[in-house]
């Protein structure tokens, strides 16, 4: 175990190379791009034996992944924006073949107009594509989650995404614990061939024609793996916290037991929430934060119970045109209470701790929905 | 004895190419291959669930990607394997259109695996719409009478030469013996390869069922499908054509009958230029 400081996309490259890699197919988009150069760095120095591929598209990465898992590969990728929306239809293959692929996606705005910076646009267009999405919020967190999505996919045979914010995580510098590889081997054992996958001594057809006599019955199973993911989530979190000490929950809280307001929220927002809750505590305002870490899963978990009675405030940075804010909208298919759903942060606009606490007062006056598109400095 | 890798009983059209074409050619895949197989008639060919038609293992992936599919699996059993090979089978339109791009990035890449084109010339499992193989002048859902396709096909195994591969070649099913050689070649090939089997489709086409290896001897011998050979940068043309068997070839086929003599005439002038081009080729590799 050792101190690092690292910026978020070299945090993804460090634990990619300890997770016993065996295949990288890449190609390189905007604040994607230091994260697979530092993948090269590391092939050129001899230091991963996983074979780093150069490919022709995203849509060709993806296609990679699949043979490569199909044929018992443990892989790799990282993508952002448009690179992910090129991906789309292989990211349907990818989880209705149960491949355990591991991609981490740092999130950004999508175009027109032309624009490389924070927004959740691209993953939550992805979300009904079968991935396991966990939205990451700091160094720590996003270098653990590497490493427990491969155990997650694994076990689940479902692929997993690690998103992390564009530049507030992924170019940001920030100390963290780097594990032993022996401790993470211990976590994380070798990968064990699928049993649907390629086998000479038993030469599938995989991916063939599948008609309404039988489709369905994989989407259900598809569909219970995602609930088993639920238990197995909240499984490896004791596992690693027996492992290296560090216990995460589902539902990161911050502030909470008292609380009147809650700000929920995901990715960067959470750290910059708990400073606006700090604040608008010390003028009478008693507010605490939710951190949603996983959008699919959507882990109701007790949700209902801990929301009950409460002021609920969503900040999200994305939007689904014709309906709301994603995160918004997904709590208020599970609680009672009143949501207070608020868009900001589109396409990389800075939503700082003060903007937080003005969106606060804001829906207190006014409890309604809104844009917060003002840029306060 | 007839050497394949394809088990009895399969959901082709009576007649169809592209199913002779596999039964011929499988039979040289070396025993460990995969063979990869992009949307196409072969999606429904390759038997639908839990049935399989063939006796290798196969992985049915979506229609832009096959070669991208093929390079992970190449990657992750060359970890175990020397003698695996990874095959692509593929239909003209991923061939030449939706999926070129990622086939130019595998030959690009160099890794050893082998793409086999069956062409029919057109979208033939979607219902018979034009790609950029349908020839001049044919009528298809997409270019129906008189807006018969305008464009000549692409010369795609030129494009697949361009990217420096040792072995490409031309085939179809009326020479079978002509195409196994070729396919042997292929797979033992240190990198890449690339063949193009002209496998005729009686449905899209509009031939008699029994009459698809009489329409593919004649698209080889009349010179409309040249079959050839590039080795090593020398090209070898195999069938020397006889081009006053094209309108017997143009004749029999429905998706043809918008040709009229004047349009023949153009036809014939594109297929001797287009031969007399390889032919110049195949001199030059002579002189070599
Ligand atoms: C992205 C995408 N677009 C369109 C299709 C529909 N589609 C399936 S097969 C096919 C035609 C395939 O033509 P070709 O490659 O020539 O093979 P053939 O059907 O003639 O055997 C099309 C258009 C698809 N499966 N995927
Ligand atoms: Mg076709």
């Amino acid at each position: 175990m050792k101190k690092e400081v690292l910026k978020g996309n070299y945090v993804v490259a460090y634990a990619v190379k300890q997770s016993d890699i065996d295949f990288i197919p890449v190609y390189p988009i905007t604040p994607q791009t230091s994260i697979i150069e530092k993948l090269a760095d590391f092939k050129a120095k001899n230091e991963i034996k996983a074979d780093y591929v150069p490919m022709e598209s995203e849509h060709s990465v993806m296609a990679a992944c699949i043979g490569a898992s199909l044929a018992n590969a443990r892989v790799f990728t990282a993508t952002s924006g448009q690179g992910l929306l090129y991906m789309h239809e292989l990211l349907h293959w990818a989880s209705g073949s149960r491949l355990p692929i591991v991609m981490s996606v740092v999130n950004r705005a999508v175009a027109p107009g032309w624009n490389i910076w924070m927004d959740q646009s691209d993953t939550i267009s992805q979300r009904d594509t079968g991935w396991i999405q966990i939205y990451t919020s700091n160094h720590q967190e996003v270098y653990d989650h590497i490493i427990m999505a491969y155990k997650l996919a694994e076990k689940i045979n479902l692929p997993v995404m690690v998103i992390l914010d564009a530049f507030f995580l992924s170019h940001t510098i920030s100390d963290l614990i780097i594990e032993d590889d022996e401790k993470i081997k211990k976590f994380l054992p070798p990968k064990k061939d699928l049993p649907f996958g390629i086998d000479f001594n038993n030469p599938r057809s995989i991916g063939s024609l599948s008609d309404p006599s039988n489709y369905m019955e994989f989407r259900k199973k598809i569909a219970d793996a995602f609930i088993e993911a639920e238990s197995e989530i909240e499984k490896i979190y004791d596992e690693f916290n027996i492992i290296f000490n560090r216990k995460y929950e589902v539902y990161e809280k911050y502030m909470d037991h008292d609380a009147d307001y809650i700000i929920v929220t995901t990715g960067t927002l959470f750290e910059n929430s708990m400073l606006a809750a700090d604040s608008l505590r010390k003028s009478g305002i008693k507010t605490g934060v939710l951190k949603v870490r996983f959008l699919r899963p959507f882990i109701k978990n007790n949700l209902r119970n801990f929301l009950k009675g409460k002021k609920v405030i969503v900040i999200d940075r994305n939007y689904s045109f014709g309906k709301g804010g994603v995160f918004a909208e997904e709590l208020r298919s599970i609680i009672n209470e009143d949501v207070y759903s608020v868009i900001a942060g589109l396409g990389g606009r800075d939503v700082p701790p003060k903007t937080i606490e003005q969106i606060v007062i804001k829906v207190i006056k006014e409890k309604k929905d809104f844009w917060e598109t003002n840029i306060y400095v | 004895m007839y050497e394949t890798k394809m088990n009895k009983g399969h959901l082709a059209c009576a007649g169809c190419g592209a199913t002779i074409a596999m039964g011929l050619a499988s039979g040289k895949f070396p025993e460990k291959s995969v063979v990869v197989i992009p949307a196409s008639c072969w999606s429904v060919i390759g038997g639908p669930l839990p049935y399989r038609t063939l006796n290798i293992p196969s992985v049915h992936t979506a229609f832009a990607c096959a070669p991208a599919v093929a390079t992970g699996i190449y990657y992750a059993l060359a970890k175990k394997y020397k003698d695996h090979r990874v095959i692509v089978w593929a239909g003209d339109g991923s061939s030449f259109d939706i999926g070129l791009q990622s086939l130019s990035g595998a030959l690009e890449r160099g890794i050893p695996f082998t793409y086999i084109c069956y062409d029919n010339e057109a979208y033939m499992n979607t219902g018979i719409q034009r790609s950029s193989a349908t020839p001049l002048y044919t009528i298809t859902t997409t270019t129906p009478e008189n807006a018969f396709k305008k464009e000549n096909k692409k010369n795609f195994l030129e494009i697949a030469i361009a990217h420096n591969i040792e072995y490409a070649a031309t085939a179809t099913i009326a020479f079978p013996d002509d195409l196994k050689k070729k396919v042997e070649k292929a797979v033992s090939t240190k990198g890449p390869s690339v063949i193009h089997i002209f496998s005729p489709c009686p449905t899209g086409q509009g031939f008699k069922e029994m009459e698809s290896v009489k329409i593919s001897r004649l698209a080889g011998i009349s010179g409309f499908f040249p079959i050839y050979e590039y080795e090593n940068e020398k090209y070898k043309i195999n069938i020397e054509p006889d081009f006053s068997r094209l309108k017997e070839y143009i004749t029999m086929q429905k998706r043809f009958a918008s040709i009229d003599d004047e349009s023949l005439k153009k036809i014939e002038k594109i297929v001797i230029q287009n031969f007399n081009r390889l032919k110049k080729k195949s001199l030059l590799s002579l002189n070599n």
